[in-house]
C-alpha cells in the first residue's frame, strides 16, 4: 500500500543541473522563471511555477501558478503548431513524469514485507524511496530546464501563451489528448516523416544548410545510440551497488550471530560495506545525472534542431513549387496575380526561416558544446571525489583489520 | 575441551598449540606486476613434540588436456615442496586428474569419517563445464572453468594436508607422490549431486532422532545449531556475491558497448575539443571495462569460492556430528541389549533352568565387552569431534579474515587505478572551448 508521498522542497542543488543543461542562460532581471516547489501525489505530480518579471504585461512583478505536465506539453505544442515559430528551434519538451517501475517496486516490496528481516525491510524501504526521490527531482529539473529555455530566447519569451501559462492562475484545462487526438497524431507524424524523407531528399543550394542537415542527421543517431547504451551501463551499476547491499546486510547477520573475534570482524566488513555502496549507489546517480541526462537532452533537441530543417526545406519545397506554378500561370497567361502572390508568401516565409534557422543552429552548437564540457569536467569531479572516498574508507578499514589480526 | 579424551588419543598433537598458516596465492591481476614466479603456497606445521617447523608447500598447475572427444580428460600438476622427513624427497611433482581427487576423498572419506573428522569435500563435477572443454570449445567460458576447476584442487589438497591426522595418512602422501595412480572408478557417487545428497541425508537422519541424547552438556546440541544457522547465512552471503559477479560482468560488457558508441559520437562531433574529448571519454570507459572485468574476478576467485568451499565444509561438518549420533546410537542398542540378556538370565535363574545359564553368562560376558567398547568408541569420537571443531573455527578465522583483507585489497587497487583514469581525464574536458 503504497503511502502519499508529499514531498515539497526547494531544490537548491538541482536548479544548479537545470542550469547545466543551459550554460547560456541570460538572467536578466526581465524575466526569471523557475520551479520553486513540486508536489508528487498519487498519479500526478504538481509544479509551482514561479516567475520574477520587471515586464509591464505582467499584472505583478513576481508571482505563482500550479502548474501539470499537461500544460507543459500544452505549451510545448502550441509552439510547434505556431507558423510564426517555424525558424526556431522549440526546445524540446520535458518527458513525461514516470514513477511506474519505482512504484511497483515499492508494491513488491509491501508484498514481499513478511519474508524479510524487519531491518532489512526498512532499509529497503529507503533504497526505494531514495530512488522515488531521485526520479522526482530529475522530472521536476526536466520541467524547469524547458521553461528557462523558453525564456531565454528572445522570440518565445514574448509569447501569449507562454504568459498565460506563467501567470494565469486557474487550471488550464488542457486535459490530456484522447483516443481519437492521439490516433490523429500518428497519423500526423507519419505523414510528417514521409514528408521528411521527401523533403531531405531535395538537395539544398545553401552548403550551410546541406551541411547542417546531414551533420544533425548522423549525430542524432549517434546521440541516440550513446544515450541508450549509457543507460543500460548505469543500470549495470546500480544492480551491483545493490548486490552490495544485500552482501554487508547479511556480513551483519553473520556478525551478530556470536560474539568471536571472526564475527566482530564481520561487523566491521558489513559497516565498510554499508558505506561503500552507498557511495557506488552515488556514482552510478551521478553518471546519470551527468551523462546519460546529458545524452537525453541533446537527443531531444538535435531532434528539435532536425524539424527546424525539415520546417525550412518544407518552405523550400514549398517556395519552388509556387515558382513553378507561376511560371505555368504566367505562359498561359491565367490567374497570374494569385501565383504571384502565393509566390510572394512563400518566398517570404523560406527567407524568414532562413535567416533565424541560421542563428539558431550556431546557438545550438554554442550551446552544446558548453553543456557537454560542463557536463564532463562535473562527471570527472565527481567519480574523482567518490574513487576517493572509497579509497579512504577501504584503506582506514583494512588499517583496523590488519591491525587486530 | 574435555577432559579424559579417551583411551587412544587420536595421531595428532594438541590444537591450542598448532598452527597451519594458508598463503594463498596473490591475485593481484595488474598486468604491471610481474607474480608468480612460486607458484606454491605455504602450509606451515609445527610439531608440538618435536618443537621444529616443518613446511609442506602444495601447488596445482599447468592443466593439459589429454586426448580428444568425449574420452578426454584434463591432467593437472600437482607439485609438493616440503621439509617433512616422511617424504622421499624435498620437490616433486605428479600428473593426476579429477577423479583422482575424488578418489582421494573416497579413501580419505572411509577411514577417517568414522573417527568423526571433518573431511573436506572435494571440488563438484560439472557435466556441462566438463563437456566444453572435452569438446575442445576454445572459448573464454572453457577457460574459466578449467581456471575455476584448478583452482579447486589446489585449495581441496591444502585443507587435506592443513588436517593433521590426514596429513600422516599413507594414501595421501600415496597421491602426492606416487608416478601412476592406479584409476579411481566408482566415483559417480561422489559427484556432485552424488555428495550432496549424502550429506542431507546426513542432516535428515540427525533431524529425525527422536531419541533425545543424554548430553552431560549441550556443547554438542548449540555447537550443531550454530553450523547450521551459519551454513544457512552463508549460502545467502555467497548468493548475493555470486550476483554481484553477474552484475559486474555484466557491466562490462555494457561499458565496452557504450565506449564504442561514444567513440562514434565523438567522430561524428564537429567541435574538435570536444571530439576529442569524448574520444578520451571513451578510451576511459575501455579502461573502465578492463577495470570491472579484474574487479569481477577478485569476487568471484577471492569470495564467492571461498563461500562456496565453506557451505560445503559445514556439511561435512554435519555429517561429523551425525557421525557421532551414529556411534552413540550404537552404544544405545548394545546397552539396551545387554539390559535384554540380564533379563533373561534373571528370568533362567527363576525358572530354575540350568543348562541355559552358561548360554545366558557367556552372552552378557560378550555384551559386557561389546558395551565397555562402544562407551570407549563414543568417547573417543567425542572427543574428537571436539577438537575437530575448535581447529575447524581456528582454520575458518583465520581464512576468512586472510580472504576478506585480499579482497578489500583488491577493491583498494582497482579504486587508486579509477582514480588514475579520472585524474587523466579531467584536463582533457576542462580543454573543450
Amino acid at each position: 500500500m503504497m503511502s502519499n508521498l508529499d514531498i515539497n522542497f526547494f531544490f537548491e542543488d538541482f536548479r544548479l543541473n537545470a542550469y547545466i543543461l543551459n550554460v547560456d542562460l541570460q538572467t536578466d532581471a526581465t524575466l526569471q522563471v523557475d520551479i520553486s516547489d513540486a508536489l508528487s501525489e498519487r498519479d500526478k505530480v504538481k509544479f509551482t511555477v514561479h516567475t520574477k518579471s520587471t515586464l509591464p504585461n505582467f499584472k505583478q512583478n513576481e508571482f505563482s501558478v500550479v502548474r501539470q505536465h499537461e500544460e507543459f506539453i500544452w505549451l510545448h505544442d502550441s509552439f510547434v503548431e505556431n507558423e510564426e515559430y517555424a525558424g526556431y528551434i522549440i526546445p524540446p519538451s520535458p518527458p513525461r513524469p514516470d514513477f511506474d517501475a519505482s512504484r511497483e517496486k515499492l508494491q513488491k516490496l509491501g508484498e514481499g514485507e513478511g519474508s524479510m528481516t524487519k531491518e532489512e525491510f526498512t532499509k529497503m524501504k529507503q533504497e526505494l524511496e531514495a530512488e522515488y526521490l531521485a526520479i522526482f527531482k530529475k522530472t521536476v529539473a526536466m520541467h524547469e530546464v524547458f521553461l528557462c529555455r523558453v525564456a531565454a530566447h528572445p522570440v518565445l519569451r514574448k509569447d501569449l501563451n507562454f504568459h498565460v501559462f506563467l501567470e494565469y492562475n486557474q487550471d488550464l484545462s488542457v486535459r490530456g489528448k484522447n483516443k481519437k487526438e492521439k490516433l490523429e497524431d500518428f497519423f500526423k507524424n507519419v505523414v510528417k516523416s514521409a514528408d521528411g524523407v521527401l523533403v531531405a531528399g531535395v538537395k539544398d543550394v545553401d552548403d550551410f544548410f546541406e551541411h547542417e542537415k546531414t551533420f544533425l542527421l548522423e549525430y542524432h543517431n549517434r546521440v541516440k545510440d550513446s544515450s541508450a547504451k549509457s543507460d543500460r551501463m548505469i543500470r549495470s551499476h546500480k544492480s551491483a551497488a545493490d548486490d552490495i547491499n544485500r552482501i554487508a546486510s547479511t556480513l551483519y547477520t553473520l556478525g551478530t550471530q556470536d560474539s568471536t573475534d571472526l564475527c566482530k570482524f564481520f561487523l566491521k566488513v558489513s559497516e565498510l560495506f554499508e558505506k561503500t555502496r552507498k557511495i557506488e549507489a552515488r556514482v552510478a546517480a551521478d553518471e546519470d545525472l551527468k551523462l546519460a541526462d546529458l545524452l537525453k537532452y541533446y537527443l531531444r533537441e538535435s531532434q528539435a534542431a532536425k524539424d527546424l530543417l525539415y520546417r525550412r526545406g518544407r518552405a523550400l519545397v514549398d517556395y519552388e513549387n509556387a515558382n513553378k506554378a507561376l511560371d505555368k500561370a504566367r505562359a498561359k497567361n491565367k490567374d497570374v496575380l494569385q501565383a504571384e502572390t502565393t509566390q510572394q508568401v512563400c518566398c517570404q516565409k523560406f527567407e524568414k526561416i532562413s535567416e533565424s534557422a541560421k542563428q539558431e543552429l550556431i546557438d545550438f552548437k554554442t550551446r552544446r558544446v558548453a553543456a557537454f564540457r560542463k557536463n564532463l569536467v562535473e562527471l570527472a569531479e565527481l567519480e574523482l571525489k567518490h574513487a576517493k572516498g572509497n579509497l579512504q574508507l577501504l584503506q582506514s578499514c583494512l588499517g583496523v583489520l590488519k591491525g587486530d589480526t | 575441551m574435555s577432559g579424559g579424551c579417551g583411551r587412544n588419543p587420536p595421531p595428532f598433537p594438541d590444537n591450542e598449540d598448532q598452527e597451519a598458516e594458508l598463503d594463498t596465492q596473490v591475485l593481484d591481476s595488474d598486468d604491471d606486476d610481474d607474480e608468480g614466479e612460486d607458484i606454491f603456497t605455504g602450509a606451515r606445521l609445527e610439531e608440538e613434540e618435536s618443537g621444529d617447523q616443518f613446511e609442506l608447500n602444495i601447488a596445482v598447475t599447468n592443466p593439459e588436456k589429454i586426448g580428444d572427444g568425449m574420452n578426454a580428460y584434463m591432467s593437472y600438476k600437482v607439485s609438493t615442496q616440503t621439509t617433512l622427513p616422511m617424504f622421499l624427497n624435498k620437490t616433486f611433482s605428479v600428473r593426476r586428474r579429477f577423479s583422482d581427487f575424488l578418489g582421494l576423498y573416497e579413501k580419505i572419506s572411509a577411514k577417517h569419517s568414522l573417527l568423526g573428522c571433518i573431511i573436506p569435500p572435494p571440488p563438484q563435477k560439472s557435466v556441462v563445464g566438463m563437456t566444453k572443454v572435452k569438446v575442445g570449445k576454445e572459448d573464454s567460458s572453457s577457460a574459466e572453468f578449467v581456471e575455476k576447476r584448478r583452482a579447486a584442487l589446489e585449495r581441496y589438497l591444502q585443507r587435506v594436508v592443513a588436517h593433521p591426522s590426514l596429513l600422516q595418512d599413507p594414501d595421501v602422501r600415496e597421491f602426492l607422490e606416487r608416478d601412476e595412480l592406479p584409476r579411481a572408478v566408482n566415483t559417480q557417487a561422489l559427484s556432485g549431486p552424488g555428495l550432496l545428497k549424502m550429506i542431507n541425508r546426513a542432516s535428515d537422519a540427525v533431524n529425525k532422532m527422536t531419541i533425545k541424547m543424554n548430553e552431560s552438556d549441550n556443547w554438542f546440541e548449540s555447537k550443531l545449531q550454530e553450523v547450521e544457522n551459519e551454513e544457512q547465512l552463508l549460502r545467502r552471503l555467497h548468493a548475493a556475491v555470486d550476483s554481484l559477479v553477474n552484475h559486474r560482468k555484466e557491466l562490462c560488457s555494457n561499458t565496452v558497448v557504450f565506449s564504442k558508441s561514444v567513440a562514434m559520437l565523438g567522430s561524428v562531433e564537429e567541435n574538435s575539443a570536444l571530439s576529442r574529448a569524448l574520444s578520451q571519454l571513451a578510451e576511459v570507459e575501455d579502461k573502465m571495462e578492463q577495470l570491472h572485468q579484474q574487479q569481477a574476478f577478485s569476487d568471484f576467485f577471492i569470495l564467492a569460492e571461498l563461500l562456496a568451499d565453506y557451505v560445503r565444509l559445514l556439511g561435512a561438518v554435519r555429517c561429523c556430528f551425525e557421525q557421532r549420533m551414529k556411534v552413540w546410537q550404537r552404544l544405545q542398542e548394545a546397552q539396551s541389549t545387554l539390559q535384554k540378556k540380564r533379563e533373561a538370565e534373571a528370568k533362567l535363574l527363576w525358572a530354575n533352568k540350568p543348562e541355559k545359564l552358561q548360554q545366558a553368562k557367556d552372552d552378557i560376558n560378550e555384551w559386557e565387552s561389546k558395551v565397555s567398547q562402544y562407551e570407549r568408541d563414543f568417547e573417543r569420537v567425542t572427543c574428537t569431534v571436539r577438537k575437530e571443531m575448535l581447529r575447524f573455527e581456528k582454520e575458518k578465522a583465520r581464512d576468512f579474515k586472510q580472504h576478506i583483507v585480499k579482497y578489500l585489497e583488491s577493491l583498494l587497487h582497482t579504486q587508486h587505478r579509477l582514480v588514475k583514469c579520472w585524474e587523466a581525464f579531467l584536463p582533457e574536458a576542462k580543454a573543450i572551448a
